[in-house]
């Protein structure tokens, strides 16, 4: 009872410092965010007042199974439907301003529904919603099952993911509201900041603490990757978050940095949120799930150590190829370039190591829908890591810069890679989290690969044409040394290749929503789809005989 | 320590440390007892006293 009451009080307090915050706020905005901390403080003291048991409330509606045994595993379980409804958010709000940009009428007129204030929701969304849930949720099923040990502190892993859900929402709609700090990837204002901070420490000491506890003397390789991808977006987004707020009731916030170095903080935050967020954490995941799907170990363990620390020890210098002829030393430049190319080794060593794990069973590419996705996620990481490379030449750079062939990049590796490997593990986990046999269907599975594969050729292809034409068309001088185009003429130029793109995002988002089916008819249960399996090897019996009849010796 | 000096730190003994770190990291994985445990490492994951989920 006094637990109830402290509790029940505790939340209450901070609704009410929360209202009175949203009251004393200097602009709008703070007071939209400190509003939604109330009403959610709210919500909890409400609940926690009638000591409903609330989480088995929920584990009954979700049907997660109610015994708690070795692991736990109620978090990863809301992490899988957290990435699922992110995932859904994010490509429909990426469809959204693929066609603004063909239809500028789709701007509505508002300043809400701008494109300037969807994009970063669709790059947030995508990144650190659909992503950050993904690797949050397969981080801590990994580090279990590798460390044979349960979750440390799983109350601390509760906070972890409901304090990341409210990250994300108050990015969001800070976004929708006009607040941004202007940087890309980094765009929250400072408390929303701070709170990410809190949250990451408690994500770092629930990874580590596991870690520590582990019952398994060697930590697997996996393990190696999530913690590189833990500490050094702590690392990253501190560094690149130091600012000063013009007060402590209002959102605006004004950089630590100025000038180029400002922007060099940036971008070395910029490219590391690539080369630690998106690739470390997603190698981790690869690392795990490649070698259980396809039921062997890993091609080469050596090779893994080898990828790991030549990412580390290379990618942290790769950031300056995003500041090539600009105001940053010319050094810096160069060396932003070398590291860049330098790293086209780890990562096909990577790719190799992924792809050749199916070694002596390539067959299951036919045969496993799961397995293809994952095969098709490592060809993705490995063009688009080709990709990345030639891009950040300066030679290239100067045609490429600031056209949308940097987005057909950006988007080779998004949806290919991240995308892909983040399916293919959520349809590993689905079945295994809620006491399934199987999934409701392989088939659709099958359409979702097929549907997405789809959707990224045409992006990517779209892009790349979008993005060389552009970047032609702006450099075309005529003969008397004046400019051929005008910008308003590339951009007319460019609507057939936006059309193609937005239909690409449309089958890539069609793909998503028959995996929410999926995975959603897959937690439900029973009746599993019946279905005529994937592969059926027919029996002919009148075939089977020999085709010679037996000679005389 | 000057802008000047720390440059010349960073593309000199700066540079060697970094290498030397990273030789040491990946080498001890290549002494002779590193194939036994190599295999050890990546096989762990199908040992059989692991279940798949909570429930076994």
């Amino acid at each position: 009872m006094d637990r109830l009451v402290m509790r029940t009080g505790g939340w209450f307090a901070l609704a009410l410092i929360a209202f009175a915050a949203m009251l004393a706020a200097r602009d709008g905005g703070f007071a939209v965010h400190m509003g939604i901390v109330s009403a959610i403080a709210l919500g909890l003291a409400v609940y926690a007042m009638r000591s409903a048991d609330y989480a088995g409330f929920a584990r009954g509606l979700l049907k997660m199974p109610a015994d708690q045994g070795k692991y736990y595993d109620d978090v990863i379980r809301w992490g899988v439907i957290a990435t699922v409804f992110w995932g859904l958010a994010g490509f429909l709000a990426g469809l959204y301003i693929a066609l603004q940009l063909a239809f500028p009428a789709l701007n509505l007129g508002i300043e809400y529904t701008s494109f300037g204030r969807l994009r970063p929701l669709h790059t947030s969304a995508v990144i650190f919603a659909f992503g950050g849930n993904a690797l949050i949720a397969t981080s801590f099923y990994v580090v279990q099952r590798t460390c044979r040990a349960r979750l440390f502190a799983p109350k601390l892993a509760d906070f972890v993911f409901w304090g990341y859900q409210l990250f994300i929402v108050l990015a969001a709609t800070g976004y929708l509201l006009g607040m941004t700090e202007g940087k890309e990837y980094a765009e929250p204002e400072w408390y929303v900041d701070m709170w990410l901070t809190i949250v990451w420490v408690c994500y770092l000491i629930v990874f580590g603490g596991t870690v520590i506890k582990r019952s398994e003397p060697h930590i697997y390789v996996a393990n190696w990757f999530y913690l590189a991808f833990i500490l050094t977006i702590a690392m990253l987004h501190i560094v690149n978050n130091l600012s000063m707020p013009v007060s402590l009731l209002g959102s605006k916030s004004y950089s630590a940095f100025a000038g180029v170095q400002d922007a060099l903080t940036q971008w070395w935050y910029g490219h590391n949120a690539v080369g630690f967020f998106l690739t470390a954490g997603f190698l981790a995941m690869m690392y795990y799930f490649v070698p259980k799907q396809a039921e062997r170990p890993v091609y080469s363990y050596r090779l893994s150590i080898i990828h790991f620390w030549s990412l580390i020890f290379l990618y942290i210098w790769a950031g300056p190829h995003h500041l090539h002829y600009t105001a940053l030393p010319d050094w810096a430049q160069t060396l932003g370039m070398v590291f860049s190319i330098m790293l086209w080794m780890p990562s096909w060593g990577g790719m190799i190591n992924g792809l050749m794990t199916l070694n002596g069973a390539w067959d299951k590419i036919r045969t496993d829908p799961i397995i293809r996705m994952m095969v098709m996620a490592l060809a993705f990481y490995g063009m688009s890591t080709f990709e990345g490379p030639v891009m950040s030449v300066k030679a290239v750079n100067s045609l490429s810069h600031y056209t949308d062939w940097t987005i057909g990049h950006v988007h080779s590796g998004a949806l290919g890679w991240n995308g892909l490997i983040t399916f293919a593990c959520l349809y590993y986990l689905t079945p295994r989290l809620w006491r399934r046999e199987r999934l409701y269907s392989l088939r659709l599975v099958n359409w979702h690969f097929w549907l997405a594969t789809l959707g990224i050729v045409l992006y990517a292809a779209a892009m790349w044409v979008a993005g060389i034409m552009q970047g032609l068309m702006w450099r075309e001088y005529g003969a008397d040394g004046y400019l051929v185009y005008s910008f308003s003429e590339v951009v007319s130029a460019m609507l057939p290749m936006y059309l193609i793109r937005a239909a690409g995002g449309l089958l890539y988002l069609s793909g998503a929503i028959i995996m929410a089916w999926n995975i959603g008819m897959t937690i439900a249960g029973t009746p599993l789809r019946t279905e005529k399996p994937m592969r059926d090897a027919a029996y002919d019996p009148i075939a089977d005989k020999p085709l010679i009849a037996a000679q005389p010796a | 320590m000057s802008y000047d000096a720390l440059r010349h730190f960073a593309d000199s003994w700066g540079l060697v440390f970094m290498g030397a770190t990273y030789l040491v990291l990946v080498g001890c994985h290549f002494l002779p007892r590193g194939r036994r445990h190599s295999r050890h490492a990546s096989t762990m994951i199908f040992q059989s006293d692991e279940t798949e989920a909570d429930h076994g």
